[in-house]
C-alpha cells in the first residue's frame, strides 16, 4: 500500500513548517482566493444547484451501495467494445500490470495524463524501475515533474510554484527530459505554457501509449470520461496506440444520463468555470478513430476498506473536484504538502485514513485532527460529503485502536458523531445545550485568554479528558438558534 | 482466489448491511429549460471563453470560411464536410506528425449548448476522427443555429454514447500557474465558430 508521501513529518509538524514558509502561504492565498471567488460566481449562476448536489450524491450512493452490480456490469460493457479489462487489489498490482503493457510493446517511455490514481499508486516509480519513462503531460504535473517535487494540490498540483519558480525549473530541468527551454525564456505565464507546449509536442507526436484516469465510467454503456482544461487529455486519449486507463472500482456511475449532473457540477466547482475545455468520452475502441488496443485496469487499493465503514463510505462519493480544498482555512494556510499525501485537504484528511486505516502510520493518524471541523467543506461539495461528520467519526477510531479499553473520549467523539450525522439530533442537542450553558453560567469558571469563558472541568465520564483540556463553554444560544432568532443576523438585537 | 473475485468478494462483505437498490435518485434540477434567446446566449458564453464568433448566413458562410482561414497555409477538410475548399487537404490516413504540419482543421459540429457555450463533435461525417480537430492550432467549427440546445441535460439527452465526444468550451487552456489563465497549451490556440443562422449550410 502507497500512497503516503514516505518521510513526511505527521500533519502537525509538517503543518509548523509550511506556516513558517511565507512565499508558500502567498501564493497559497492567492490562488485559492481566486478560484473561490470564480467558483461562488458561476455556482451562483445555477438556479438547482442545491438539487444538483442532491441528485450527485444519490447517484454515486446508487452505484456505490450496488456496487458489485455496477461493476460487473461495467466489465461487460467495456469487454462487449473490445476492452481488456484487469482487476487490482492494491497498488503494486495496478503497477504490474501497466508494466506489463508496456514491455509487452517493448516500450520504454509512455505519456500520462494527470490522474489522482495512477498519483497514489505511485505508478512513475514503479514504472522507472522497470526502465519505462512516464512523462506528465498536464503543465502542472510537469513542473511538479521536472522540478522532482511532489503535489499539493488536487487540482492545480504547483499551486505551490510562483511564475519565478517555474521559470527557473524549466531552464534547468526541461533539457535533460527532452526538448529545453527557450534561452530567453520569461516568466509571464502565456510564455511559460507555450516552451510546455513545445516541450511535450514532441512527445505526443512520438508516443505509442498513454496512460490515463476516468473521472467517470459508466456501468451501463462503458463509457469512460476525462474532464480536462489543456488538451493534453486529448492528445494522451487519441494519438498513441495503446491506452490504459486505471480506474477507481469507486469512479462508476450508473447511466449515462448521470452524467448530465456530474458534467454541471464538477466544472463549476473545480476550475470555476461553466464548463472545463475539454471533456473527452469513449466506449471502448472505435475503429479507425484513437487507441485500438484498450486496457482497464479497475483499481481497489483500499476503497473496499472504505466502503465498509458505514459513516465514511460516503468519502468514495467525491468527484475529486477540490473544491472543499480551496473554501478550507487550514488547507489555505499549511498547503497540501503539509497532508503528506496525494490527496490533500478536507477530503485527504478523511480519504487517506479511509483508505488506509485510521491507525496506518503517525501521519494518517494525525490527519482527522487537521481541522477546525467549520463546515466549509461540506457547504462546498458538490456531492455533499459531510466530513467533518466522518472527521469526527476517524477521530474516535485513532483514538479506540489506541487504548485497550473505550475511554471517555472515545466515547464523547462517537456521540458527537452520532449528533453531526442527523440533523434533528443536532437540533435538539444545541437546545439541550443551550440550556447547559445557561445553568453553568452560574458556576465558578475560569478565562481563557481574550476573555472568552471556558468550563476547567467536564463533568461525568469526560473529567479525565478535560483534566489538561480548556473546553469552551456550551454558548448560551447556539449558532443554529441565533440564525433562526436573527433571520441570518440581519435582524441582530437583544434575546429575550 | 482472482484479484477479480476478492475484490468482489470484499466489495459483498462490505456491504452485507445495505441495499443499494433501494436509493431513488432525485431529479428536481430538471426544470423546463428557457427556449428564447438560445442562440444569441450560445454567442455570448462562447465569446466569454475568448473563443471568436462570426454570426453568417447559408449564403455568406463561403466568404466566412474565407476569412477564418484567412492567412492559413493547408487546411484539412475532413469527409463530409459540407463546403468545398480550395486548399482543401483530406485524410488520407494522416500520421499525427503530418497532421502537426497543417495550420488549420474546419469541422461541422453535432451540437451547441447555450448555458455553457460547449460545443460538441461526436466526430463522424463532416468532423472526422479525434486527431483531426487537436493537432492543428486553429479549428474553424460550423454550428447551425437549430443545433444549438439550451443547457447540459438536453444535450446528454441527444448524444449517442457508442461514439467518442468532444465537448469543447473556448480554445485550450491552463490555469496552472498563479490561476492566471492562458489561452492555448496542447489543443487548438484559436477556436473560431462560424454561427449559420436560418437554415442549413450549402450542401449541409
Ligand atoms: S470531497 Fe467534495 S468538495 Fe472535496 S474534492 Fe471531493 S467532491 Fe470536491
Amino acid at each position: 500500500m502507497t500512497g503516503t508521501f514516505v518521510g513526511m513529518p505527521a500533519f502537525p509538524a509538517a503543518a509548523r513548517t509550511a506556516l513558517a514558509d511565507t512565499q508558500l502561504r502567498s501564493n497559497l492565498a492567492h490562488a485559492t482566493s481566486t478560484i473561490r471567488a470564480k467558483r461562488e460566481a458561476v455556482v451562483g449562476e445555477v438556479e438547482q444547484w442545491e438539487e444538483l448536489r442532491l441528485s450527485g450524491a444519490a447517484i454515486k450512493d446508487r452505484a456505490l451501495l450496488d456496487l458489485e452490480d455496477h461493476l460487473v456490469r461495467l466489465e461487460a460493457a467495456l469487454q462487449d467494445r473490445g476492452v481488456t479489462v484487469h482487476w487490482a487489489r492494491d497498488a503494486d498490482e495496478a503497477c504490474a500490470i501497466v508494466g506489463d503493457v508496456a514491455q509487452a510493446h517493448g516500450l520504454d517511455e509512455l505519456v500520462k495524463v494527470k490522474s489522482m490514481a495512477t498519483q497514489e499508486i505511485d505508478l512513475n516509480e514503479a514504472l522507472a524501475a522497470r526502465g519505462i519513462a512516464a512523462w506528465e503531460t498536464d503543465l502542472a504535473e510537469l513542473i511538479v515533474q521536472l522540478g522532482d517535487d511532489l503535489p499539493s494540490h488536487i487540482l492545480v498540483p504547483a499551486i505551490h510554484r510562483n511564475r519565478a519558480e517555474i521559470r527557473a525549473i524549466f531552464r534547468r530541468a526541461m533539457a535533460a527530459a527532452g526538448r529545453p527551454a527557450p534561452d530567453d525564456l520569461s516568466d509571464e505565464p502565456a510564455e511559460l505554457a507555450a516552451a510546455a507546449r513545445l516541450h511535450l509536442r514532441e512527445k505526443f507526436l512520438r508516443a505509442r501509449m498513454a496512460v490515463s484516469g476516468a473521472n467517470f465510467a459508466v456501468a451501463e454503456t462503458g463509457t469512460l470520461v476525462v474532464v480536462e482544461s489543456e488538451g493534453n487529455g486529448r492528445m494522451c486519449l487519441t494519438l498513441p496506440e495503446v491506452l490504459v486507463s486505471v480506474v477507481g472500482i469507486e469512479k462508476v456511475v450508473p447511466t449515462w444520463e448521470d452524467l448530465e449532473v456530474f458534467l454541471q457540477t464538477l466544472p463549476r466547482s473545480s476550475t470555476g468555470e461553466r464548463m472545463n475545455p475539454y471533456t473527452s468520452t469513449w466506449t471502448g475502441v472505435t475503429p479507425g478513430d484513437g487507441p485500438q488496443e484498450m486496457h482497464v485496469v479497475l483499481l481497489d487499493n483500499g476503497r473496499t476498506r472504505a466502503l465498509a465503514d458505514e459513516v465514511g463510505r460516503q468519502a468514495l462519493r467525491c468527484i475529486r473536484c477540490s473544491a472543499c480544498l480551496n473554501v478550507c482555512p487550514v488547507y489555505e494556510r499549511t498547503g497540501g504538502h503539509a497532508y503528506g499525501s496525494v490527496y490533500p485537504g478536507p477530503i485527504g484528511a478523511i480519504l487517506n485514513p479511509l483508505l488506509r486505516g485510521p491507525d496506518a502510520d503517525e501521519q494518517t493518524e494525525s490527519l482527522p485532527y487537521a481541522s477546525s471541523l467549520c463546515g466549509a467543506c461540506f457547504e462546498a461539495c458538490p456531492v455533499r460529503i459531510d466530513i467533518p461528520t466522518v472527521l469526527v467519526d476517524l477521530r474516535a477510531q485513532v483514538v479506540d485502536a489506541h487504548r485497550p479499553s473505550r475511554k471517555p473520549e472515545a466515547l464523547a467523539m462517537r456521540a458527537t458523531s452520532w449528533l453531526f450525522s442527523s440533523a434533528e439530533r443536532l437540533r435538539r442537542a444545541e437546545g439541550a445545550s443551550g440550556l447547559a450553558g445557561r445553568v453553568m453560567e452560574r458556576f465558578g469558571r475560569r478565562s481563557a485568554p481574550g476573555g472568552r469563558r471556558t468550563l476547567s472541568r467536564l463533568p461525568g465520564p469526560g473529567v479525565g479528558w478535560s483534566r489538561a483540556r480548556d473546553l469552551p463553554a456550551p454558548p448560551v444560544e447556539s449558532f443554529r438558534a441565533w440564525w433562526r432568532r436573527t433571520d441570518g443576523g440581519r435582524s441582530e438585537g437583544d434575546r429575550s | 482466489m482472482s484479484a477479480r473475485e476478492e475484490i468482489l468478494r470484499r466489495v459483498r462483505t462490505a456491504l452485507a448491511d445495505v441495499d443499494g437498490r433501494q436509493v431513488v435518485v432525485p431529479r428536481d434540477y430538471r426544470v423546463p429549460a428557457p427556449t428564447d434567446g438560445l442562440v444569441d446566449r450560445f454567442v455570448d458564453r462562447v465569446q466569454d471563453y475568448r473563443a471568436t464568433v462570426t454570426r453568417c448566413h447559408p449564403a455568406s458562410v463561403d466568404g466566412a470560411l474565407a476569412e477564418a482561414l484567412s492567412g492559413c497555409g493547408r487546411v484539412l477538410v475532413p469527409s463530409g464536410f459540407p463546403v468545398p475548399l480550395a486548399r482543401g487537404v483530406e485524410d488520407a490516413g494522416l500520421s499525427a506528425v503530418d497532421l502537426d504540419e497543417i495550420d488549420a482543421v474546419v469541422t461541422t459540429a453535432t451540437l451547441g449548448i447555450a448555458e455553457t457555450g460547449t460545443i460538441v463533435l461526436t466526430h463522424g461525417d463532416g468532423q472526422g476522427r479525434r486527431a483531426l480537430s487537436l493537432v492543428p492550432d486553429l479549428h474553424v467549427c460550423l454550428v447551425r443555429a437549430d443545433q444549438v440546445v439550451a443547457g447540459v441535460g438536453e444535450a446528454v439527452a441527444l448524444l449517442d454514447p457508442r461514439a467518442p465526444q468532444t465537448w469543447i468550451s473556448g480554445p485550450s487552456a491552463t490555469s496552472d500557474i498563479e490561476l492566471d489563465r492562458v489561452e492555448g497549451v496542447h489543443g487548438p490556440r484559436t477556436l473560431h465558430v462560424l454561427l449559420v443562422e436560418d437554415g442549413q449550410p450549402p450542401g449541409g
